[in-house]
């Protein structure tokens, strides 16, 4: 089954990307592909630029050099198409305080246009159905996390990129994430997961991001 | 694509709305500045006629001025312009719905206050619809070039003054011809051709100011 993964056709693929930051540049001649089924996990340590790639590859960034495609054609000629098959949780929660958990997921839908879950599932399978009523205002920054991840489960779509999806969650909360995870990649779904803890759920594919310079290449990326 | 847009202003319609106070302070503040000018140049009804259209508008502009910074910002704070950017329609759409939003909550209010304050201000009663249908056909502007600057100071730490810079000169023109309909109309000429600048701004801005506003975004996310 392994092998079988890695020969599948490549879903997602970057080639040779390369992001500027001011006038540094943070990494270069970067490749990277996802099949269906994968997960991609990047490792680097803090500023080697997991969030600019992560950001890159959702279309917020536009990469200093190279170029990403999704089934086998440039992203940047169907943004919309891609886009509506792809969910960013970046590591801003992107809640409305004034509004409640299930209002938060409700307009995230609706926004996309199309629902595969109702709000209330999707916070169950974070352990937080009680809490659907609650203004985001009043809540934790672990239970706001978990809210963020759960609009994973109200919108579908194949690609998921998780933007250190761990901070403040705890055990209990990363196990849930785990066969979520799991249970979206049986399904034929992608995940790209940018964390320096481990996901639980089946190991996938760990890409590490390393400076271009080779004078900052000796230290060991922070576990 | 028409649901998402429409969703869109419902979602800011729904957060002013919870948030409280958006166009009531918008509201509040134009009543306010406009009842100063009665204490300020005296009650003579001669000398407030005069100065009733300019007051009126400066202050409208003013209240709207005040309402712009937040326009994005909250988004950009709490992480939700990502998800916005990312919605499966163009980010000028987006801004769009939210302009729209803007006026809505913002310069629509503000319009039906006007005539209020209009009697506060001995406005000629010729005038009145003058008043009404150039701030329907200026206020819109005012949100939409006002998108543009806020857009374009999103990231910027109090913004707010900088905002205010960039915005207020291309604010006079929908200030000049809005007063000069008023006071056509308060000595009994035709305010067509005012009207009908004012709709060709409109009819401009409302093309431009959410493309270039949305260009401006798209360098505050990168």
């Amino acid at each position: 089954m392994q092998g079988q993964v890695s020969t599948a056709a490549a879903v997602l693929e970057g080639r040779d990307l390369a992001a500027l930051r001011g006038e540094r540049l943070i990494f270069a001649n970067l490749d990277f592909t996802v099949s269906a089924g994968e997960l991609l996990k990047l490792v680097g340590r803090n500023g080697a630029g997991k969030s600019t790639l992560m950001r890159m590859i959702a279309g917020l960034v536009t990469p200093f050099a190279g170029q990403i495609s999704w089934h086998g054609s440039p992203v940047r000629d169907d943004p919309d198409g891609f886009c509506a098959d792809m969910i960013y949780a970046g590591h801003q929660d992107g809640l409305k305080t004034a509004l409640s958990a299930a209002e938060n997921l409700d307009l995230f839908a609706r926004l996309r246009g199309i629902r595969s879950q109702p709000a209330d599932q999707a916070l169950a399978a974070f352990g937080i159905a009680d809490l659907a009523d609650l203004p985001v205002r009043y809540m934790s920054a672990g239970q706001r996390r978990r809210v963020s991840l759960a609009r994973l489960l109200v919108a579908p779509a194949s690609l998921w990129l998780l933007d250190e999806p761990l901070t403040a969650l705890d055990t209990s909360a990363i196990e849930q994430l785990g066969s979520v995870v799991d249970a979206h990649r049986d399904g034929g779904g992608m995940v790209i997961a940018a964390t320096h803890a481990d996901l639980p759920g089946s190991p996938g594919k760990v890409l590490e991001i390393v400076p271009p310079d080779p004078f900052e290449d000796d230290a060991e990326p922070s576990a | 694509m028409s649901r998402t847009f429409l969703m869109l202003i419902r979602r800011d319609l729904l957060l002013a709305h919870r948030q409280g106070g958006g166009s009531l302070l918008a509201i509040a503040f134009f009543v306010l500045v406009v009842s100063l000018f009665p204490l300020g140049v005296g009650p003579a009804p001669e000398m407030l006629e005069r100065i009733a259209a300019g007051t009126i508008w400066v202050a409208a502009l003013l209240s709207v001025l005040l309402s712009l910074d937040r326009m994005f910002q909250a988004d950009l704070e709490d992480g939700s312009l990502d998800q916005l950017a990312l919605l499966p329609i163009p980010l000028a759409l987006v801004v769009l719905a939210k302009t729209i939003a803007h006026w809505l909550t913002t310069g629509l209010p503000l319009t039906l206050t006007a005539p209020l304050l209009g009697l506060l201000m001995q406005l000629s009663p010729d005038a009145y619809g003058a008043l009404v249908a150039g701030m329907l056909l200026g206020t819109p502007i005012l949100s939409l070039i006002g998108a543009i600057g806020a857009a374009l100071t999103v990231g910027v730490r109090r913004g707010g003054v900088l905002l205010t810079l960039i915005v207020t000169p291309l604010y006079i023109p929908i200030l000049i011809f809005g007063v000069s309909a008023v006071e056509a109309a308060a000595q009994g000429f035709a305010i067509s051709a005012h009207m009908l600048f004012l709709s060709a701004l409109l009819s401009g801005t409302i093309v431009i100011a959410p493309i270039a506003a949305a260009w401006s975004l798209k360098l505050a996310l990168d």
